[in-house]
């Protein structure tokens, strides 16, 4: 390891990880729209649950260099390849944990809030959903820590983030700013995940209290 | 009609799909301003689906429903609904919402103010016998008694005409039901709520109902009459079946000694018993006394043959 070399590069650390939150939060807030749209769509027409998990499965799969080399002749170098890349890897995850949250609500709940005359959307948002939430910040943190690994790859289509960093380790043989951006890019994982912990409790305190 | 009907089902049926027998078929009946009304019979006999229909949970396959003479179909389902209490035996209770964001969701859905939420759920909280330090809990932190009764204090928070019970106290154990039971008949006494309560248990629908209604597997109606007159004269083999053997000492709880006729007052040296006792007391009076007849105050005199010519 090279100080000297840190200490030479405190600026770009700090402007790198700016880039890779926004690359991060990009794709997080993007995959949970749209994953909330597709859950929606999925619990209204049960038919299509399969299908919508079927294909969020397919992109899945796919490795994340294939995938960039399949979009690049599609939406070029740019950040855009990047987070539709980033948002497909959210997607299965995202949906899944939704629809199994929602799933999850007690059907006496669904009854006495549907006797009460809630409407069907009034009670998704503020009835389901907050039950919900245990499952779905679950479904949030393995989709960030697992985003947070995966932007260091988008360095290859020039689009910053710690996997610069690596990239830069790797073409030189240089081990130090190897090492810099996979340490950094773990600690943010580590960072997010202890936030959206954080998020979490603030936003159940009734999880908090236990029966007496 | 009743005087003042304010449920009434006329050839309501009702086949779920995929099913080749119905749920429910052909049932009328009516229930009348003020009235608890028990549906009670073998499971199968579609009482909890009769109870959802009222509130459109389900629609039936044919006939109408009217509540306070009107047709529940001529409202969105929802509208109708916040005018109608609800309770279930799981309750329901938002895990999310305290005891008082629970109790105040009708009102909210109707866009009360506030302070006049909050002023109905303390008044809430006194009338089901809760203490006002409940009302920031959540509902994990209460015991099951004391969840019941959060749910029946939000059925009541829009103050709502009509009220529907479906096996509300099921599952709390029997000393807490019986609790449960009195609270309910004392809390009727002051509301007059008119109230459908559905029940497989033919001693709580005895206890709480003005009315049993006794339905038949299929939503076939066998009988509907006073508890009084169901023990007393069952309408043929299976309502007499249903209510059981017992069923004529148990009449003698529901009946008081100032309703029957009574022999002329006997001479001092007997035991007496008071108008408001029920028969069944004045069973126990005499049996413990080892008297053949007890003077009732004032009026007259009750015998042992009186009482049993009311067993039936």
């Amino acid at each position: 390891m090279s100080w000297s070399w840190i200490t030479a590069h405190l600026g770009d650390i700090a402007s790198r990880t700016v880039e890779h939150l926004e690359l991060t939060g990009i794709a997080i807030g993007l995959g949970f729209v749209l994953a909330l749209a597709l859950s929606i769509l999925a619990i209204a027409k049960r038919r299509t649950y399969a299908p919508i998990t079927w294909v969020a499965g397919v992109m899945y799969t796919i490795p994340s260099i294939a995938l960039f080399a399949l979009l690049v002749p599609v939406t070029g170098l740019s950040k855009t390849t990047a987070e539709v890349a980033l948002v497909s890897y959210t997607l299965l995850i995202l949906v899944r944990n939704i629809v199994a949250g929602i799933d999850g609500v007690p059907a006496s709940v669904r009854e006495a809030a549907t006797a009460m005359g809630y409407t069907r959307w009034r009670m998704f948002f503020t009835v389901e959903i907050p039950l919900a939430l245990p499952l779905v910040i679950a479904g949030l943190r393995i989709a960030t820590v697992t985003t947070v690994g995966l932007v260091t790859l988008t360095a290859l289509i020039g689009q910053g983030g710690y996997g610069a960093f690596i990239l830069d380790g790797l073409q030189r043989f240089f081990n130090t700013p190897l090492f810099v951006g996979a340490i950094l890019s773990v600690a943010l994982a580590v960072a997010l995940d202890v936030a959206l912990v954080a998020l979490e409790r603030a936003l159940m305190p009734w999880a908090r209290r236990r029966a007496v | 009609m009743l005087p003042f009907t304010v449920i009434r089902l006329d050839h309501v049926s009702k086949t779920f799909p995929g099913s080749s027998a119905p749920a429910v078929g052909d049932l009328s009946f009516e229930i009348a301003e003020g009235e608890v009304a028990c549906l009670v019979g073998p499971s199968g006999c579609g009482k909890t689906t009769t109870l959802r229909m009222i509130n459109r949970l389900i629609e039936p396959t044919s006939g109408t429903i009217t509540v306070a003479g009107r047709d529940i179909t001529s409202v969105p389902a929802h509208e109708l609904r916040r005018g109608i209490g609800y309770v279930i035996q799981q309750v329901g209770l938002f895990a999310h919402r305290t005891v008082a964001d629970n109790i105040a969701t009708v009102p909210k859905l109707l866009g009360w103010d506030k302070a006049r939420a909050h002023r109905r759920t303390e008044e809430l909280l006194d009338l089901v016998g809760l203490d006002q330090s409940l009302k920031d809990r959540y509902p994990s932190e209460l015991s099951g008694g004391q969840q019941q009764r959060v749910g029946v204090a939000r059925a009541l928070a829009a103050d709502p005409p009509v009220l529907l019970m479906d096996e509300p106290f099921g599952a709390v154990d029997p000393i807490v039901r019986l609790r449960l039971q009195d609270e309910l008949k004392a809390l009727q006494a002051r509301l007059r709520k008119t109230i459908v309560f559905v029940t497989h248990d033919i001693d709580e629908a005895v206890r709480l109902g003005d009315r049993v209604v006794v339905l038949n597997v299929g939503g076939v109606l066998e009988q509907i009459a006073s508890p009084a007159d169901l023990l007393g004269a069952p309408s043929n083999e299976f309502v007499a079946r249903f209510v059981g053997s017992e069923r004529g000492i148990r009449r003698l709880s529901l009946i008081n000694v100032k309703d029957i006729e009574l022999d002329e007052p006997l001479g001092d040296g007997q035991p007496t018993i008071s108008p408001d006792a029920t028969l069944l007391d004045a069973l126990q009076t005499l049996l413990r006394s080892g008297k053949h007849a007890a003077n009732v105050d004032g009026s007259g005199s009750l015998s042992l043959e009186r009482i049993a010519r009311e067993v039936k």
